[in-house]
């Protein structure tokens, strides 16, 4: 009895470990090409222990844009300044880094907190190092101050993060985003799970649970609504709901397929795939604004509301499988899968004139495309010789790379400043999600906790 | 402790069981219940046996048995990215075709199934195009179109999750669905 006592203790130890990222991360290449950044603690100027670390946050956001790597803090020739004026360029001459990051957590008033974060630039110090002393201010890339409460140190964090990315890079950083996927515990008398977390897996929270599947999760470009498809009613139906106040409107619901749900650019219209009047084929649907703000502003769990159907056209037509659009950033064409050559290839079509024409040429299928937001490539699924791996190809040269080495990739979704390709792949025979970066370089693994994940969905920026 | 106290309780308690169970055979012949089953049979038949002739079933029955049988199978198998039905599952099609035409009332659903190669948009495309393969080898039999919805869930629900070759044969495939 006593042991037994002893087993049911550790148990509770082990049920009790707190909850942290539903997605661990596993870079698994690309660290070598990385550029080398140092990130310095943010010194804690209150009494007793620091409540969150924002600069774990920034370090670890650096690492996952495959752009940089944060060196090791322990090698780092200062290590407790928090601010540019403490920055002493002589002694970071050696360090092989471009910039230095650091800052500052102060308690401001009650659950609050000051932050402050400076940017310091490593080349210029070094330059300016050997042609003798000038005002550390020189080196300062970027400085902030904000207060903050507790609930918001990762966000800011990230906040922080897309400074550093777009000061050092040139680009917008896409570390305040969040992706939706679906998560599949089988065996579970309800297994289908539409998730939404941060873009580094914290904070996951479930919209949707049901005993049927759940498909096609797609963020509307507010960020504030996914539509997707439930099989809740044992057929395939289009929703969209809302991502805080939980309401949401059945959409479609004809006989055979309903679709592949994607919003327009400017969210006034969703290209969807329609089986109802035969094989499957792309349509387009305008969304009543007004309706589609009801969902937003009922606070009601479960409405359901059709949305009027009669601004539903067409764009496709032909006996083969038509399927999978998505929007070219100026909203103007679609570009879809079809397999009307008889394999399943892209396809682009114009929405003013209708024209189709044949995008992918390269290896035995190419699917489920979509357009980075530069407009000048594609990614999609390319299977060659029975493999299916993330490719990308030059719209103009027609260059076509295989971005991935992992097996049964599938759904790849861009993030919203074309750096990274979230997809769905296999790892030890389970379903797990994994990120490429659009130059094919930095390749990581995220693998879910529990069950099997799929269907991901990288939203706009927020 | 407790346990220590049940195990010796059980110790008392078996062998008075057994003792009950044997006890009960002596007392009454009529007593079926409590009577071992092996001297049971002996008893009840008293040494009889009865014999007959297997009965001849016509043509109709015969094939009425074989479609019974058939009917158990529900699932039709397809190749890798084709959605036509292979001559091995025409019998089965057609006892549940016959069962159908014979009893109008039924209805049935037909759920279309992919492999998980390929996009899942694809595959529910995929799906959907066996579901009505199998509908359509149906109504060419005779089955009122009334009489038949079809689901496709393309790669949503694989029966068997090993992603080998041989698991992706076994989840291509049509249901029906009574």
């Amino acid at each position: 009895m006593k042991t037994l006592g002893k087993w049911l203790f550790l148990g509770l130890i082990v049920l009790s470990v707190p909850a942290r990222a539903a997605l661990d991360i596993v870079i698994t290449e690309g660290i070598d090409a990385a550029r080398p950044i140092a990130v310095i603690p943010f010194v804690w100027q209150g009494k007793g222990p620091a409540p969150q670390q924002i600069s774990d946050v920034i370090m670890s956001d650096l690492t996952r844009s495959g752009t940089f790597k944060s060196l090791d803090e322990l090698g780092l020739p200062q290590r407790n300044i928090s601010s540019v004026s403490q920055f002493v360029a002589k002694v970071w001459s050696n360090v092989g880094a471009e910039a230095v990051v650091m800052g500052s957590i102060k308690p401001f008033g009650s659950e609050q907190y000051l932050v402050t974060f400076d940017l310091v630039d490593l080349i210029k110090g070094q330059q300016q190092s050997t042609s003798g002393p000038v005002s550390s201010s020189d080196h300062l890339i970027d400085s902030r101050e904000t207060v903050i409460s507790l609930d918001q140190f990762r966000q800011y964090g990230h906040r922080l993060s897309d400074i550093v990315y777009e000061k050092l890079t040139g680009v917008r950083g896409a570390f305040l985003t969040r992706i939706a996927y679906v998560v599949v515990k089988h065996g579970d008398k309800s297994p289908y799970h539409l998730m939404i977390s941060d873009y580094d897996g914290y904070n996951e929270q479930m919209l949707l649970r049901s005993p049927e599947p759940l498909m096609s999760p797609s963020w509307s470009p507010d960020g504030r609504k996914l539509a997707y498809v439930s099989f809740e009613n044992k057929r395939s139906e289009i929703f969209i709901q809302d991502i805080y106040t939980q309401s949401r409107a059945k959409i479609t619901s004809f006989d055979g397929i309903n679709g592949a749900p994607v919003f327009s650019p400017n969210g006034t219209k969703l290209a969807l795939t329609l089986s109802k009047d035969g094989q499957p084929e792309v349509y387009v649907l305008n969304i009543d604004l007004k309706a589609l703000a009801r969902i937003t502003n009922e606070k009601a769990i479960y409405i359901i509301a059709s949305l009027p159907s009669n601004g539903l056209k067409r764009i496709t037509n032909h006996y083969a499988i038509d399927t999978e659009a998505s929007w070219s950033p100026d909203g103007k064409s679609l570009i879809f899968t079809s397999e009307r050559g008889g394999r399943p290839q892209i396809y682009k079509v114009s929405l003013a004139s209708g024209k189709v024409q044949r995008m992918t040429f390269e290896g035995e299928w190419n699917l489920g495309g979509s357009i980075l937001p530069d407009g000048r490539s594609m990614i999609f699924v390319n299977r060659t010789k029975g493999k299916f791996n993330i490719a990308r190809m030059d719209l103009k040269t027609r260059f076509m790379q295989v971005l991935t080495s992992t097996r049964l990739d599938e759904s790849p979704s861009i993030a919203p400043n074309g750096s990274m390709v979230i997809y769905g792949t296999t790892y030890q025979g389970k379903q797990v999600l994994a990120a490429v970066s659009t130059d094919g370089r930095f390749k990581a693994r995220l693998p879910a906790v529990q069950g099997e994940i799929k269907s991901p969905s990288w939203s706009p920026f927020l | 402790m407790d346990l220590n106290k049940l195990f010796k309780a059980m110790l008392v308690a078996i062998p008075m069981m057994t003792i009950s169970a044997c006890s009960s055979t002596s007392d009454s012949e009529t007593d079926a219940t409590s009577v071992n089953s092996s001297t049971e049979s002996e008893r009840a038949t008293g040494g009889v046996e009865t014999g007959g002739v297997v009965s001849v079933l016509t043509p109709q029955e015969q094939q009425r048995l074989k479609y019974q049988e058939l009917r158990k199978e529900h699932i039709i198998y397809f190749d890798f990215d084709r959605s036509s039905v292979s001559a091995q599952f025409v019998e089965v099609l057609q006892a549940h075709g016959e069962y159908l035409i014979e009893h109008p009332n039924v209805n049935v659903m037909i759920e279309g199934h992919a492999d998980e190669r390929g996009t899942p948009e694809y595959n529910i495309a995929l799906g959907e195009r066996r579901a009505k393969a199998v509908a359509k080898y149906l109504q060419g039999m005779g089955v009122l179109h009334s009489q038949i919805s079809n689901v496709s869930y393309g790669e949503e629900k694989p029966l068997d999750m090993s992603r080998t070759d041989d698991g992706f044969a076994i989840n291509r495939r049509a249901v029906l669905v009574y």
